[in-house]
């Protein structure tokens, strides 16, 4: 198989002119282009100095300054992780800066009514409704989907900045907090100063403990008791400054018996140099909550031969404080050249359950290492972990994973799939969970395969008339199908597409 | 590289200033290796370069090695009444005896049968130009990338004795090593290397009482379709430290089946490294293990790696947990570029009997072959309550139902030892312990 190799595009019935003409442009990434706006840099590099400039910006008080100084003194201590399988030269966290923002951001808008026409234009093109009155009509590639009725609020975040949230309004009648994160800790201090840190504490690794020290914008939500919030919410992330790092930060809290089903989307234009993306996302669950955390994660995979692209080190971590709670994570992730990401659930409450279910794909020369942690610490806790890893070109895929069952997890019970497939025989699949089981009533089970995508399906499906690549899409959509379920309709659609888009010149 | 620098680097990093070197005092005096010592000196290089383990190493996640670091084994008492394990007394094989980890030509058979020769290793390593020269610690030094294993390198340098097999032909009968202590405080390190050429077979048997602290070694080099057949029961009764390695390189058409029966002891790690570097190789380990109280750490480590085509390996593993006995499973499968057709397949489950064991398990893919078939499963879980309420219902006496449904739980394991007669020995073995202790399981 020429793995390495782009076939040409041919144009497919039914693929709009724009999509091939910007995959013509720029290999299979479609968000790769720049918007060009003037932008503001806080110097180069982090220093104590800088993480109060971001303080600063985002006219934080004073003990906010402190929590990210006390984080960055940690921060200088510690030393960069290097156990995933990941082979990627050292960053300089130096060259780089940490903070961007277009300059018309500088004074504050008031409305998304204000904000500067070239950044609405950016999201447009995205295929993100920034208009309130606009119902979604399904996320680029979703088009004909039926889409009554649902609407999505939208939290834009550009670079280190939030240029503004829908549908506030409406969601502040259902008593729904959702705005930035910056502009959380000016109006809601109390609730941010209670659960900030208290999931992912400012210690917690090196890139977390980086991210607390300069995280610069990222979503905010609060669900009071018992309120089903009205709405999908999202946050869209864009970078688009080059040499920048992005480190959002996004807190989520389900209060007593509330649900939000919550998407996150990003993207980042191509470029040669790669950049820097450490972001933390916590989630706060109380007693019968549910929230439901979704993410298409799409930023620039670099080119084919591994120039350029997102370094993604994420933490992301719910925490089922009380009894009953629930927390879904769905990812599908397509992007970056380097993906370092384990959303994790923490079962306290007696009866909480956690759910992970994952579809991570690799191609050319990215590498991911990617999984969950299910902690049990709570009797009588459920968890389920689904995960599908694709490979392709010259690209590492890693699932890596840790269920543990502590002592007093008594009646719990996980449940584990991980199959990887292989396209091509240049690239590698790898699985490394880790069990412990410390009590016995509880049940454990973890399964994992690996195999290439099956001859006999492909051969059915091109018996059929279908090409070589649109066989492959198809099984390939078939062995993530218990993933794509999962997801909400909008970024099942989305999915879909990126899964075929991903793969395109794999095989040939 | 002279001793002092390889030092000088080593002391800094391992433990600061003014403390005394960890692996000076767990070293002593070393043998003299006659034609082996190039091998050991340069084992001790590589010790000396990678150090003793530390708890925080990512290879011992699970496993303290505190105890196989200690300068001396805590002393273990001899019992004077106990004899030789009668496991495979009944049998007909060729014995080999070492007492504290030396050669007995006393206790021994005689050493000599068709299509085998056999030499303790102090007596090879003294003949000039004996060819266990050149193979002394081969294939522990391959092991030791991509991960090291210190110990096994400590093996190499310091084994005081161990049998050195060359298989020529099919070996008439089983060779059986058995192991005997007489002192309390003994630490014994056994290297054992065996040779066998294309087509020959070997059967290998190991049990018997090592010592207070024990460090065995195996090195088996298979050429094309040779087959070796090896099953080690370690003896039960003896809280025993051990450490077990087994390392192997299969040349094409080779087989290799590897079964370990583990009862009881105190802290043991058996790490197999199995190279599967020609085409179609057969490549099985297994092991059943039963470990009561909470001073029982058992920890099997396996590395396969398929180099070849159309490998098959399996690694079946069984631990039965009770009293607060802790199970430790680390296994991979490494399938390089180009082994295709591999098909690799790996299973570890525990059955805990009560609240205070536990399970800690990292079963582990790396592939990087596309046409592979690769599967691993992993379970953790308490006896069938349905299937107890079953045979209680027909009458089976609870402690027996206990005894039956375990047995069954380790048999997938016991499957794994081709011959027929050590298999039902062991199985024999299992269920004699079991029904012993049937008592405390039912509580």
């Amino acid at each position: 198989m020429a793995a390495l190799d782009m076939p040409e595009i041919e144009v497919r019935e039914g693929v709009d002119r724009e999509t091939v003409e910007t995959v013509a442009n720029m290999g299979s990434y479609k968000y790769g282009w720049e918007t060009e706006i003037e932008m503001e840099y806080a110097p180069k590099g982090v220093s104590e100095d800088i993480v109060r400039l971001i303080s600063q910006r985002n006219e934080e008080p004073e003990w906010m300054t402190e929590w990210r100084l006390t984080a960055f003194r940690r921060w200088q201590t510690m030393v960069e992780p290097r156990w995933a399988m990941l082979n990627y030269p050292d960053i300089d966290y130096q060259d780089q800066y940490y903070y961007a923002r277009p300059k018309s951001m500088s004074v504050k808008p008031k409305s998304l009514d204000e904000v500067d026409p070239k950044l609405l234009a950016t999201y447009e093109k995205l295929g993100i409704p920034l208009k309130e009155q606009a119902i979604l009509a399904g996320i680029e590639g979703a088009e004909g989907a039926p889409a009554e009725g649902r609407r999505v609020a939208v939290d834009a975040v550009f670079d280190s900045v939030s240029l503004g949230t829908t549908f506030q309004d409406e969601l502040a009648k259902a008593g729904v907090i959702f705005c930035s994160i910056s502009e959380a800790i000016r109006k809601h201090p109390d609730l941010v100063r209670k659960y900030l840190g208290s999931v992912v504490p400012q210690s917690d690794n090196y890139f977390a403990t980086l991210n607390s020290a300069v995280f610069s914008d990222g979503s905010f939500v609060y669900i009071p008791p018992g309120v089903r919030c009205p709405m999908e919410l999202s946050t869209y992330f864009r970078i688009n400054a080059e040499n920048t790092g992005q480190f959002e930060r996004t807190l989520i809290i389900a209060d007593k018996g509330s649900y939000v089903s919550y998407l996150e989307g990003c993207t980042a234009p191509k470029r040669d140099v790669a950049q820097l993306h450490a972001a933390v996302v916590e989630i706060v669950v109380l007693e019968d909550a549910e929230v439901k955390y979704s993410t298409v994660q799409n930023w620039y995979p670099g080119d084919e031969e591994g120039k350029g692209g997102i370094y993604n080190f994420v933490t992301k971590r719910a925490d089922c404080r009380e009894a009953r709670a629930k927390v879904m994570w769905t990812q599908v992730e397509t992007g970056s050249a380097i993906t370092w990401k384990y959303p994790s659930c923490i079962l306290r409450g007696e009866g909480s359950q956690g759910e992970f279910y994952s579809i991570a794909i690799a191609n050319n020369a990215q590498q991911a290492d990617t999984g969950t942690k299910m902690i049990h610490l709570g009797r009588n806790t459920r968890s389920r972990i689904v995960s599908k890893g694709i490979s392709a070109g010259r690209a590492q895929n890693t699932y890596r994973g840790l269920v543990t069952m502590h002592p007093r997890a008594t009646d719990s019970r996980n449940y584990t799939q991980c199959d990887s497939l292989l396209i091509g025989d240049k690239c590698g699949a790898h699985t490394v969970p880790y069990i412990e089981v410390k009590n016995t009533s509880s049940r454990v089970e973890h399964e994992a395969t690996t195999s290439k995508v099956d001859e006999d399906q492909l051969f059915y499906c091109r018996a059929r008339g279908m090409d070589e690549e649109e066989a492959v899409a198809l099984v390939v959509n078939g062995f993530c199908r218990d993933v794509l379920q999962a997801l909400p309709m909008e970024f099942a659609m989305e999915a879909q597409s990126l899964v075929a888009i991903s793969l395109e010149g794999s095989v040939g | 590289m002279p001793d002092s620098a390889v030092l000088d680097i080593m002391t800094p990093t391992v433990e600061g200033q003014g403390a005394p070197d960890p692996l000076a005092a767990r070293l002593g005096a070393l043998p003299d290796g006659g034609v082996t010592a190039p091998a050991r000196a340069d084992a001790l290089s590589r010790l000396r370069a990678m150090g003793l383990p530390r708890p925080r190493d990512e290879y011992w996640r699970y496993t303290d090695p505190a105890p196989f670091t200690a300068a001396t084994p805590a002393a273990q008492p001899v019992d004077p009444a106990a004899g030789d394990p009668p496991l495979f007394s009944d049998l007909d094989r060729l014995r080999i005896v070492f007492v504290d980890g030396r050669f007995d030509a006393q206790a021994s058979d005689d050493l000599s049968m068709s299509g085998v020769s056999i030499l303790p290793l102090s007596q090879a390593q003294a003949q000039p130009g004996h060819w266990v020269g050149a193979a002394y610690g081969q294939l522990e030094q391959a092991g030791q990338t991509p991960v090291a294993r210190p110990f096994a390198a400590l093996n190499t340098a310091s084994a005081t004795d161990g049998v050195v097999v060359h298989v020529t032909g099919r070996a008439e009968k089983p060779v059986q090593i058995l192991y005997r202590r007489s002192g309390d405080a003994a630490d014994v390190v056994c290297h054992h290397v065996l040779r066998l050429d294309a087509g020959a077979e070997l059967t290998l048997l190991e049990n018997g009482l090592v010592g207070a602290r024990g460090n065995l070694l195996i090195e088996a080099d298979l050429a094309p379709g040779a087959q070796l057949h090896h099953v080690a029961a370690l003896r039960a009764g003896n809280p025993r430290v051990s450490l077990t390695h087994l390392f192997a390189r299969l040349a094409s058409g080779s087989t290799l089946k590897s079964f370990t029966l583990s009862v009881d002891g105190a802290h043991m790690r058996s790490e197999a490294v199995l190279d599967m570097a020609g085409d179609d190789v057969v490549a099985h380990v297994a092991g059943a293990m039963l470990g009561d109280g909470s001073q029982v750490h058992h920890d099997d480590t396996v590395w396969v790696t398929h180099g070849g085509l159309r490998g098959e390996s399996r690694q079946v593993f069984k631990k039965v947990l009770k009293n607060g006995a802790t199970g430790v499973f680390q296994g991979k499968i490494l399938v390089r570029p180009g082994a295709q057709k591999t098909d690799g397949y790996q299973i570890s489950q525990a059955l805990l009997l009560d609240e205070a064991s536990q399970f800690l398990a990292k079963p582990e893919l790396e592939i990087y072959a596309d046409d592979v078939k690769c599967s691993h499963g992993s379970t953790t879980g308490a006896l069938d309550e349905t299937a107890l309420f079953y045979l209680r219902s027909r009458g089976v006496p609870r402690e027996r139902a206990v005894v039956l449904l375990v047995l069954s739980f380790v048999a997938d394991a016991l499957a794994e030892i081709e011959d027929e007669r050590l298999r039902d020995r062991i199985g024999e073995r299992l269920e004699d312990w079991l029904t012993a202790r049937a008592s405390g399981v039912a509580g």
